[in-house]
């Protein structure tokens, strides 16, 4: 057999591959021309449906608020039948505790950001502190915000480092690693940040807090995805993807749907390994998937807003 | 132990969500049961009184009956096209020569929808490649040379430049459309007039061309269609009435065009066959890299003459880009080529299809490893699935030959040189493609390659500013570009 250092090396960070950033985008546009129609794209709505982290991540939020995300989580149309719960609402520290016994028993998981979520610029004693309380407030999963400041010094050993202990604060809630890609530039970057946020333990890369322009995007998300063929196909790992703001059409949802499917493929198509960070995407997924199976569309008065 | 633990490690694309089907109507398309040949601006009846059937690649259904031009008929469209020269084109100020040739490009715009869907009913190709390359580029090569109509002193500086005369064209079925305007705007713009015939399975497009010449109002006889196969291509090689001849297609076919006209004083340009190297550096961007791969063999079915189909892979990264296009091909879509979704299309015709299948079975006798996609394809029509051959040598014939469908050859090397040297031991150099994350290597190595068309970092992009042409036996000329009208200009 042939010896290929690129397939049986320890994978690192430190020899991501070079990205294109022509390519990428070319990429994408090809992916971005699928056409989804009927079945398939009643099908997708759905699954879509079934991967959203239902978001609220304002400093107004209240235990009111919360609880009727919660709801609309649990029961986001109940005038159609067969319309699936979202996969998790995500909240600050503080609110996670409503949001997890509003959930109770019913599947849907509580995401709470953490880590001096969004900037991040806090010590690692407080990050970690951060992080065990909101999983001993009921949280199943932690999304982390890196250190850009230190990646884009090079200090990547800190960056690392830091993952890896707050990976190890989470005990068994699932880890998200938010790399804050509208923060780094360039598609290198977000390689390299994909690649030691894996390494270090992330159960999942996430794209952006919401916080920044821009987002999530299309090329940002294929990058990411690579990153996470190549990991496992060196390690046989799966690592979960997310990217978050910015996402508001089904249009735009059923293309990253696409970009799985043909990059990661078909394993990834589940809510254990793909979530959209998102909040006005729910009513547009319910508008198109009623539109679908009535053949009309209905006024956005039909659908509930929180 | 190790490869047990490999095996699990699967990527699988298709067992689950999938996309159903998405036809592009071809409720609009209006197309006659029989076509007759376009002379002196008039669709006639061919004197041969012969007619040929054009067949759906995808369905094996008959399209339309297609007149057959004996050379009676030849020696009337280049009668035709030499009273024009002598008449109406050749003594029109070149202004007004040029808004001529800007009408075409505009109507070419125009019908965009129908043109892509009966270039992808008659030859096989993905709408999605007739609808957004082929007749986009088409349009945009009449726009281009539109341009020059009027400015010909300043192509050739400090000599004043004429028009040769009857240009006679005679061009391939892969891309139809888009080498009847690689070969009609460059002649026209120079102020030549033209015979072009079409391949013979593949006339449709060429035939709408000429409804299309026909609206614009060019004077009578300026562009003459006309169409036939082998037989009627060798009656305007030979007619005495031609000035230039403008060949694409086969290398076979062109060294038999080169021997005919020795010694008449026709010009000529020939476009060729091609086996381009396209060549993986280790520092490569390696997702970008495969994707460059697919477009370069995947294109059009392979029906490419500057399709990248020796791949060349730095050793140290053979088994991840071997991996990583295996899981690609398995993404491509083989089937309906009016689909949206499509990739990979129709193969042209019955006799391609038995070439091809041929060479699989060469490459497999020759201790080659052929990996093929494991996709559906229709029962009916032409088709095969995107191919690999691993364990192929430099020696091996799937190395050697064209066999212009979509079947890739994939070497290593080790050193720059040694992959210069392996690229370059071949008898044509129409193209090829170099993928390197270093801007000095790419110059290094281009250098160095002998082809007519190189590509950095990407592959099969085309462009009517940038000229394209062959070197050894791929051909001799230039089409596109400033140095596609040399072929069409005379000067002092």
């Amino acid at each position: 057999m042939m010896k290929d250092s690129h397939s049986v090396m320890s994978y690192s960070y430190l020899n991501s591959p070079a990205i294109d950033q022509v390519g990428v985008e070319e990429r994408v546009s090809r992916l971005t021309k699928r056409s989804i129609k009927k079945e398939s794209k009643l099908a997708a709505l759905k699954l879509a449906m079934s991967m959203l982290d239902l978001t609220t991540l304002e400093a107004r939020d209240t235990p009111g608020k919360v609880r009727q995300l919660c709801i609309k989580a649990m029961h986001p149309h109940e005038s159609v039948i067969g319309i699936p719960a979202v996969a998790a609402v995500c909240v600050y520290p503080n609110l996670v505790r409503v949001a997890k016994e509003t959930l109770q028993g019913s599947g849907v998981k509580v995401a709470a950001v953490a880590t001096a979520f969004p900037s991040g610029m806090s010590n690692r004693k407080v990050k970690l502190e951060e992080t065990r309380w909101a999983v001993n407030e009921g949280a199943d999963e932690i999304d982390m915000v890196i250190s850009r400041g230190r990646f884009l010094a090079g200090e990547y050993d800190f960056v690392f480092d830091e993952i890896a202990a707050v990976k190890d604060a989470c005990g068994t809630a699932h880890l998200k690693v938010i790399l804050e890609t509208g923060e780094l530039s360039t598609l290198d970057n977000v390689r390299k940040a994909s690649d030691l946020a894996m390494q270090a333990g992330a159960d999942f890369i996430k794209t952006s807090t919401g916080k920044i322009q821009p987002a999530a995007t299309l090329p940002v998300t294929l990058v990411m995805l690579e990153a996470i063929r190549d990991y496992y196909y060196a390690t046989g790992k799966m690592v979960g993807m997310k990217p978050a703001g910015g996402i508001s059409t089904s249009k735009l949802a059923l293309q990253y749907l696409v970009m799985i499917r043909e990059t990661v493929g078909q394993a990834w198509l589940h809510p254990d390994w793909f979530r959209f960070g998102a909040s006005a995407l729910a009513n547009d997924l319910l508008m198109q998937i009623v539109k679908e199976q009535t053949g009309v569309y209905q006024s956005i008065d039909y659908f509930s807003k929180d | 132990m190790k490869s047990k633990k490999k095996s699990t490690v699967q990527l699988t694309f298709n067992d689950g969500w999938s996309y159903d089907p998405a036809p592009e109507s071809k409720d609009h398309i209006r197309l006659k049961e029989q076509y007759e040949l376009f002379i002196d601006g008039k669709f006639v009846r061919p004197e041969s009184g012969k007619y040929f059937d054009t067949v759906n690649p995808a369905t094996e259904k008959k399209l339309a009956s297609i007149a057959e031009a004996g050379d009676k008929d030849v020696d009337l469209a280049v009668r035709a096209a030499r009273k024009s020269y002598t008449g109406a084109w050749g003594k029109m100020p070149a202004k007004e020569r040029g808004k001529y040739i800007y009408r075409i490009a505009r109507i070419l715009q125009e019908r965009a929808r129908e043109l892509a869907v009966i270039e992808s009913m008659d030859g096989g190709k993905p709408i999605r490649e007739s609808r957004d390359i082929d007749v986009p580029l088409a349009a945009a090569h009449f726009f281009y040379y539109a341009g020059w109509a009027d400015k010909l002193p300043y192509a050739v500086p400090g000599q004043l430049p004429t028009s040769i005369g009857v240009a006679g064209q005679i061009i391939p079925w892969n891309f139809p459309l888009l080498m009847a305007a690689w070969k009609i705007a460059p002649a026209l713009a120079a102020g030549n007039t033209v015979v072009l015939k079409p391949a013979e399975t593949t006339s449709l497009t060429a035939l709408k061309l000429a409804e299309i010449i026909q609206e614009a109002d060019l004077p009578p006889g300026t562009v003459n269609i006309i169409t036939g196969a082998g037989a009627t291509g060798a009656g305007i090689v030979q007619h005495a009435g031609i000035d230039k001849i403008a060949f694409t297609g086969s290398t076979e076919v062109g060294k038999l065009i080169q021997k005919g006209l020795a010694g008449t004083g026709k010009r000529y340009t020939l476009e060729l066959g091609g086996k381009a190297a396209n060549i993986i550096f280790e520092d490569a961007a390696i997702d970008q890299a495969v994707e460059g791969i697919v477009n370069g063999i995947f294109f059009n079915q392979g029906h490419v003459c500057c399709a990248g189909s020796r791949l060349f892979v730095q050793e140290s990264v053979m088994k991840t880009v071997v991996r990583k296009l295996k899981d690609r091909m398995e993404t491509l879509i083989v089937g309906d080529p009016l689909d949206k979704n499509t990739d990979i299309g129709a193969i042209n015709s019955r006799m391609q299809l038995n070439k091809i299948k041929q060479y699989l079975k060469i490459g497999v006798n020759e201790g080659g490893t052929m990996y093929q996609s494991a996709c559906a394809v229709p029962t009916k029509g032409f088709w095969c699935r995107p191919t690999l051959f691993t364990d192929v040598s430099q020696s091996s014939r799937i190395v050697q030959e064209e066999i212009f469908g979509p079947v890739l050859t994939i070497q290593s090397f080790r050193t720059i040189e040694e992959v210069i040297e392996k690229a370059n031991n071949i008898p044509y150099g129409l193209s090829g493609g170099v993928w390197t994350d270093k801007g000095s290597k790419i110059f290094k190595v281009t250098n160095q390659l002998r082809a007519g068309v190189i590509w950095a970092n990407t592959y099969n992009k085309f462009d009517p500013t940038s000229p394209f042409g062959g070197y050894k036996e791929s051909g001799v000329g230039r089409e596109g570009g400033l140095h596609g009208l040399m072929p069409y200009l005379q000067h002092a």
